[in-house]
């Protein structure tokens, strides 16, 4: 019971890692961009979310209310003051400037809020759970968290597809120059992905902020286990990332449950292995 | 009419002249640069070289790695593995890093040369990390929290401490000239030329025959081999090992990166230009403490943006200088 226990837990987190990885994905859908200052904005919407709770007294569930705007504008901010800047053909401007933007975010944090690990309190909610079974018990965060992120999941696949947005994103994608000529302000769409993007960072923030510690150091890690699920769900597949951010979270809570020093290594591993034998990923589209 | 080619030009006389200059009062610094200048040399050396590898694969061969601190690692672990557990001497352990890190160079290669551009960035973090966290798992060389070469094994390098401070500088600086000069002779050579053309473009490049995956290949073979040497030489140097100074992203990474990038990526004088603006400013800045950080990723940024080939491109466009005789001219075709 103890492995169906884990198993449970692990796909649960997994939808953590799923928010982390459906930003990743969009920017890199609409764009081909990799963010590699990602998991350093998680980090920042949960000291957004921090500071939010802090001087409203709010529960960190409510203060999604005003942390998802905000991130959302500097989001919009971001990209057309600077990243809008580095898109072109020659990888290297977006990947050097995200990787600076990293280090700045990093440092800054650090010179705000210290060194010290934080964590938000939900209070009541934190320890509520429901039981299954002998052994099986589920919290009622956890399980809040993973069905915002099929929310978040379907909701995007939702706009992709069926809404005037998504179908600028998919122009943007296929061809920016036609795009272009269609009528559609390419830096526009870009600032809009960027913002939608950062708006599902606020959500990962803030129930990463209620989850575990954190500290400004903590973003590359989170950065690389979007990373893995957008790899091993397969690059071009919304519902991909969510079964990759499920797989990942199983393998860590196995991993953990054999030794707590192999949780996270036990899933670089998983996803090495994915890389050798199916690059394309588990749902990868054909093309 | 007669076609010839020619690298050399009056610049790059002049430049072979000082380095020759340089280079004879690097060889003599234990007489005048005192413990503490012989120190940051040292420091200079290694982030030369580590600065040089990294643009030889991200600026040249176009595999923007930010996982090279796995090499830095592994060389550190294989110095103290071979050291304390198999009584090597400590420089012999040097070379030998090389051979390891371009052994497992292989297979690391094997895995993320899948991923494309930014992606192999990130797949290449992903291999350093698992290299950190693997050898926090190594019990017998101290686990998480690491482990200092015996005393034993470090004076049983020189009989005094002067002797061995100026033993592992001129190792040091050997070392440097060594794989520095091996990159000047790489770059000479027709795989150089090779390498040049990727740089400007990899389609025309490929079309042209070069066999773009192997050149690939054999660079980040290469480097790793490199990287890892000095790696060994930076914790022989600082006599403890820990795994997450080891396998710093930031340390042996980030601020490589943005020396290389700052200097010039993707021309061989880049990242001496970067090293000075480097240190110059971690010398007068380093009291700020993590807002130096901030201003040296803001610095990278805006040079990325506004002099994307970096302050040594910015200039060398403008007044076509250069340093060694790299670039190849052909004359007598028009004049």
């Amino acid at each position: 019971m103890t492995w169906v226990n884990t198993i449970a837990q692990g796909i649960l987190v997994g939808g953590l890692y799923a928010m982390f990885a459906a930003g990743l994905s969009l920017i890199f859908g609409v764009m081909k961009l990799v963010n590699i200052a990602h998991g350093d904005l998680i980090v920042l919407a949960a000291y957004v979310a921090v500071v939010v709770t802090d001087t409203l007294g709010l529960n960190p569930i409510f203060s999604l209310v005003f942390v998802v705007p905000i991130m959302a504008a500097v989001g919009y901010l971001l990209q057309r003051g600077l990243l809008n800047r580095t898109l072109g053909d020659d990888i290297l401007p977006p990947l050097l400037v995200t990787f600076g933007l990293s280090v700045i975010l990093q440092n800054g944090l650090l010179e705000l809020f210290s060194a010290d690990s934080r964590r938000l309190q939900a209070g009541a909610l934190e320890v509520a759970s429901i039981k299954l079974a002998d052994g099986l018990t589920l919290g009622v965060l956890p399980l809040i968290q993973f069905g915002l992120a099929v929310l978040v999941i379907a909701g995007l696949h939702w706009l992709f597809y069926h809404t005037r947005l998504g179908r600028a994103f998919r122009a943007v994608s296929d061809d920016p120059r036609v795009a272009q000529l269609m009528g559609l302000d390419n830096r526009h769409v870009f600032g809009l992905a960027m913002a939608l993007s950062l708006a599902i960072v606020a959500v990962a923030g803030v129930f990463l902020a209620v989850r575990t510690n954190f500290d400004p150091s903590t973003g590359p890690a989170r950065l690389i286990f979007g990373f893995e699920a957008v790899i091993i769900g397969g690059l071009s597949s919304l519902w991909g990332t969510l079964l990759g951010g499920i797989l990942l979270g199983v393998v860590q809570a196995i991993g953990a449950e054999i030794d707590p020093g192999w949780q996270v290594l036990a899933g670089h591993i998983a996803f090495l292995v994915v890389l050798a034998i199916r690059p394309q990923g588990l749902l990868a589209r054909a093309r | 009419m007669t076609v010839r080619v020619t690298r050399a030009t009056r610049t790059s006389s002049v430049g072979i002249a000082l380095v020759a200059v340089a280079l004879i009062a690097l060889i003599a610094a234990p007489y005048w640069a005192g413990r503490e200048g012989m120190r940051l040399l040292i420091e200079v050396f290694v982030y030369l070289v580590l600065a040089s590898n990294w643009n030889l694969l991200a600026g040249y061969a176009g595999l923007v790695s930010v996982g090279q601190q796995a090499f830095v690692g592994l060389g550190g672990y294989v110095l103290f593995a071979l050291a304390t557990l198999g009584g090597v001497p400590p420089l012999l352990c040097i070379p030998l890093a090389g051979v390891a890190a371009a052994v497992v160079a292989i297979p690391v290669a094997a895995i993320t040369f899948r991923l494309r551009g930014a992606y192999f960035a990130i797949g290449s973090w992903v291999v350093a990390e698992v290299f950190r966290l693997v050898a926090s798992q190594i019990s017998i060389l101290g686990g998480g929290s690491g482990t200092s070469l015996p005393a034993f094994i470090v004076t049983g390098m020189a009989h005094s401490r002067q002797a061995r401070e100026f033993l592992v500088y001129w190792v040091a600086l050997g070392l440097t000239v060594v794989i520095l000069g091996l990159i000047v002779a790489l770059l000479r050579s027709r795989h150089g030329l090779a390498l040049t053309a990727m740089r400007d473009n990899e389609v025309a490049a490929r079309s042209n025959g070069i066999d773009v995956q192997r050149t690939k290949l054999l660079v980040f073979i290469f480097t790793a081999a490199c990287t890892a040497m000095a790696g060994s030489l930076i914790f022989l140097q600082r006599l403890r090992i820990t795994p997450d100074s080891a396998f710093s992203v930031n340390d042996w990474t980030a601020l490589v990166i943005f020396i290389t990038v700052i200097g010039g990526i993707g021309r061989f004088e880049g990242p001496f230009v970067g090293i000075v603006v480097f240190f110059v400013l971690r010398e007068t800045l380093s009291d700020l403490g993590s807002i130096y950080l901030m201003i040296l990723g803001a610095i990278a940024i805006l040079v990325m943006l506004k002099a994307p080939r970096g302050l040594w491109g910015f200039l060398a466009e403008r007044t076509d200088a250069q340093v060694l005789p790299l670039q190849r001219r052909v004359r007598g075709l028009l004049r």
